[in-house]
């Protein structure tokens, strides 16, 4: 493995170098009938789950197929996307924000061969490289975070749990079958990277154990007032400890005052909070970011608990499988699974759902926890 | 032969979703193989080893990655987040484990060339994993040694043209929906003015000099397909102020069932024949819509701009001619004060290029916010400590009905001299002569 170079010296780091470039132009990669018809489309048409149909005021018409696909992707997979792209898109194809590959043509016969190509492939292991759904009223793709992948303060895997719930909802990814669309997120910490906080269903990786301290250490590693600030509930204060008859500046914790956040540990690795029995899944539902018939709202945690079961989460599985069919069964047409809760009342999701009410629902963070208790005699018995 | 056993993660290749334990192995394959000789610049069993230490996650529950080091580009403050596994020896080809975020085109639009040009870089340079995209919107490169990373940079630049991404606290890189390019839906170029904004702040998205983070994202309607108004700190969904276009022999098709309401997005449940009534004028949120002798009509002055009726019937209503944009402030996730939502800012403003208007706002927050932010505090953090009338303050926004749910529940109103008649500084002895001690 020897080292090559790609012309960067570094006795002279400023030679030639090129900086704030920014992205590639956009205008570069539009495929041309989007480019032709750009601002002037009409109307579209789902002609089928994962199936769209756009029509321009020309009269020209764009087929896109969408496919979801694991966030985590090899160039391997890649460059067979871009095989795909080239035998029927002229070599283009874009990606959305709920991580799925939309590939585009200008006619139905193209489609037609388009969409065959695609369900042919699979992994060796059997599963779907390119399932063609997540439009409409369905379940749509997992939007989600690093996970045990690549992060350092997870409390759960996120690859792992969105393969497992998107095995459990695959029909509903592939159908139109849902009263409207059904957005999940999984974020692995406190930190949700991604719109986990308001979906219709969200998985948030939490921590149920004070941080350890790292007394010997934590002085050469962090800076202890960064780690005491850190702390929105003021648990973390300076403090000495004798280890070995040697004296430490370090910190020390108010364990009835940490709520397991973890931010101290983003600032000061001597913290860590990672447990096998102490992480696990808060699952959260009802959020909801479009602005359509109701406001945008926050998701709400109805399960504080569900272990961590590597590497299928049985448990985790049938409650959003649970959820998502007593959601199915209940709402109206058009209606959110937030707004549903709504109509009903949260006493009737919880006993329609057989999801246990504990007092670990109510919520005790700060001011805007008063305004989610109920100032009323208006309630269902 | 594999590395490493992993019959945990094994179980993920079964069930119809695409497997990433498939994918992972399929590139390790590819790399033991080696068809088209490539150079590897890092250990070549990369991907074995990061199945090896998730396989030891998936058995002990915790992470194996360590606290990112400083780790970067000459010249950046980020783009790259270090990344170290806490078991090297075990796992050597991932103990150096650094992400590359590489800025991603607007609207995630692509052709193969570049795209294979990116897989030939972090082919010979990374570990070949990617995600197709991080949360905030980048290209993800995933995995490489601190050596790689001004090789990786200068290949981008130099035989690309493209550049990192933003992370730590800087701007981060800017996202929008595809807008224009392929929705009717669209009331502003989203990616045109994305584009433009990314290119205006490149140094602010490199050399962090903020509180902390701070978003771009741009949706182009209310549906907010980029969840802008939850995900970013400056939020710009698409509106428009005039009346919806109504097409009354495409509303009739619908009324009619020769169109599928909603575009046929409820084609797979049994919901029975198309009710215009319950559906589209029930749900209007400000009741604003009637259905009457076979003749839609909508009282626009009332109009919510929700989105709803529209996207029942596409083909019958269109987005108004009068567009611009809607600019929401402070959105943000739980850590630290709990999660936020953006504020309401400025109800309607033109998005046209080039962005003047839209720029001068985002300035105006910056010099408030990096005087006044402290650290790691986000901008929605910061406007709750300091008033939502500080925010108006700076960005010489008049106070308009339409930035409440509804007025203050307490009269503990701060009062400026300026606004109270008569003289601020009094004089507590001319004070007892009219009232004794």
């Amino acid at each position: 493995m020897a080292f090559v170079s790609s012309g960067y010296n570094p006795e002279k780091p400023m030679e030639g170098r090129i900086s704030d470039i920014g992205p590639r132009d956009f205008n570069e990669f539009l495929p041309p009938v989007l480019k032709n018809n750009f601002g002037q489309w009409k109307y579209h048409d789902i002609l089928e789950p994962g199936i769209l149909l756009h029509v321009a005021e020309s009269g020209d018409e764009v087929y896109t197929v969408r496919c979801g696909t694991a966030r985590l992707m090899s160039i391997t997979l890649i460059r067979e996307m871009c095989d795909i792209a080239d035998a029927h898109c002229d070599g283009y194809l874009r990606f959305t924000t709920r991580n799925n590959v939309e590939f585009m043509v200008d006619s139905k016969d193209k489609c037609d061969g388009l969409v065959k190509d695609l369900r042919s492939r699979k992994f060796d292991g059997g599963s779907f490289k390119f399932p063609i759904g997540g439009t409409g009223a369905g379940v749509s793709n997992i939007v989600h975070t690093q996970g045990w992948v690549h992060c350092h303060t997870p409390a759960t895997d996120a690859s792992g749990t969105v393969k497992v719930i998107m095995d459990e909802l695959f029909e509903e990814f592939t159908g139109h079958n849902m009263p409207a669309p059904v957005r999940i997120a999984v974020a692995c910490c406190l930190n949700m990277c991604g719109a986990c906080h308001c979906s219709d269903i969200a998985v948030v990786g939490i921590h149920r154990k004070p941080p350890l301290i790292d007394h010997e250490y934590l002085d050469n590693l962090c800076e202890i007032p960064l780690a005491v600030s850190a702390c929105p509930t003021g648990a973390v204060r300076p403090s000495k400890v004798e280890v070995d008859g040697k004296s430490f500046k370090t910190v020390a914790i108010k364990e009835e005052r940490c709520m397991y956040c973890g931010n101290c540990y983003t600032m000061c690795p001597s913290l860590p909070l990672s447990d096998k029995e102490g992480d696990g899944i808060a699952l959260m539902v009802g959020g909801k970011v479009s602005n359509r018939i109701s406001m945008p709202k926050f998701s709400k945690v109805v399960v504080a608990f569900i272990p961590n079961e590597p590497p299928r989460w049985p448990t985790l599985t049938k409650t959003v499988r649970k959820i998502v069919d007593v959601y199915k069964a209940e709402a109206n047409k058009y209606e959110r699974l937030g707004d549903w809760a709504e109509r009903i009342g949260w006493e009737r999701f919880f006993e329609k759902t057989g999801i246990e009410f504990t007092p670990h629902l109510i919520d005790d963070f700060r001011d805007p926890a008063y305004y989610t208790w109920r100032q009323s005699t208006q309630f269902k018995f | 032969m594999a590395k490493h056993k992993t019959p945990l993660l094994d179980q993920l290749e079964s069930g119809p979703w695409p497997s990433f334990v498939s994918d992972l192995k399929l590139e390790a394959a590819a790399r033991a193989k080696n068809e088209k000789n490539v150079n590897y610049q890092i250990p070549v069993e990369v991907c074995e080893d990061l199945l090896g230490v998730l396989e030891l996650s998936y058995n002990d529950g915790e992470t194996h990655w360590k606290h990112g080091g400083i780790v970067g580009v000459f010249g950046y403050g980020g783009g790259v987040i270090g990344r170290y596994c806490d078991q090297p020896e075990a796992f050597p080809g991932v103990a150096h484990f650094h992400t590359v975020r590489v800025a991603q085109p607007t609207g995630k639009y692509y052709n193969t060339k570049f795209l294979r040009q990116l897989a030939d870089i972090w082919d010979m340079r990374g570990s070949g994993l990617t995600n197709m995209h991080g949360s905030t919107g980048d290209i993800v490169f995933l995995g490489t040694t601190t050596p790689q990373l001004e090789e990786i940079f200068y290949e981008l630049t130099h035989d690309l043209n493209v550049d990192l991404g933003g992370s730590g606290s800087n701007l981060r890189t800017p996202a929008a929906c595809l807008g224009k390019s392929r929705c009717e839906y669209a009331c502003y170029d989203t990616q045109a003015i994305c584009y433009d904004m990314t290119m205006e702040f490149q140094d602010e998205l490199h050399r962090p000099a903020f509180p902390y983070k701070f978003k771009f994202k741009f949706d182009g309607c209310p549906n907010s397909c980029v969840c802008a108004l939850a995900r970013s700190d400056f939020s710009v969904v698409g509106i428009w102020r005039d009346e919806i276009r109504i097409d009354q022999e495409a509303v009739a098709a619908y009324v009619g069932g020769e169109f599928a309401p909603n575009a046929g997005a409820h084609s797979g449940g049994n919901w029975g024949k198309f009710d215009i009534q319950s559906e589209v004028c029930d749900n209007c949120p400000s009741k604003c819509i009637t259905y009457a002798d076979g003749k839609l009509s909508i009282n626009d002055k009332e109009c919510v701009h929700c989105m709803h009726c529209i996207n029942t019937m596409p083909r019958a209503l269109m987005i108004g001619n009068d567009r611009g944009a809607s600019i929401l402030c402070g959105a943000k996730a739980p850590i630290l004060d709990g999660p936020q939502l953006s504020s309401l800012l400025i109800p309607f403003i033109k998005v046209e290029e080039p962005f003047t208007e839209v720029k001068d706002v985002v300035e105006n927050i910056w010099d408030w916010w990096m005087e006044e932010g402290k650290n790691r505090e986000r901008l929605g953090e910061t406007m709750r400590r300091m008033g939502f009338q500080k925010l108006l303050e700076v960005t010489n926004t008049k106070a308009d009905a339409r930035h409440v749910q509804e007025p203050r529940h307490n009269p503990y109103i701060f009062w400026k001299a300026d606004e109270v008649d008569g003289p601020w500084e009094r004089d507590v002895n001319e004070y007892r002569k009219r009232h004794q001690r």
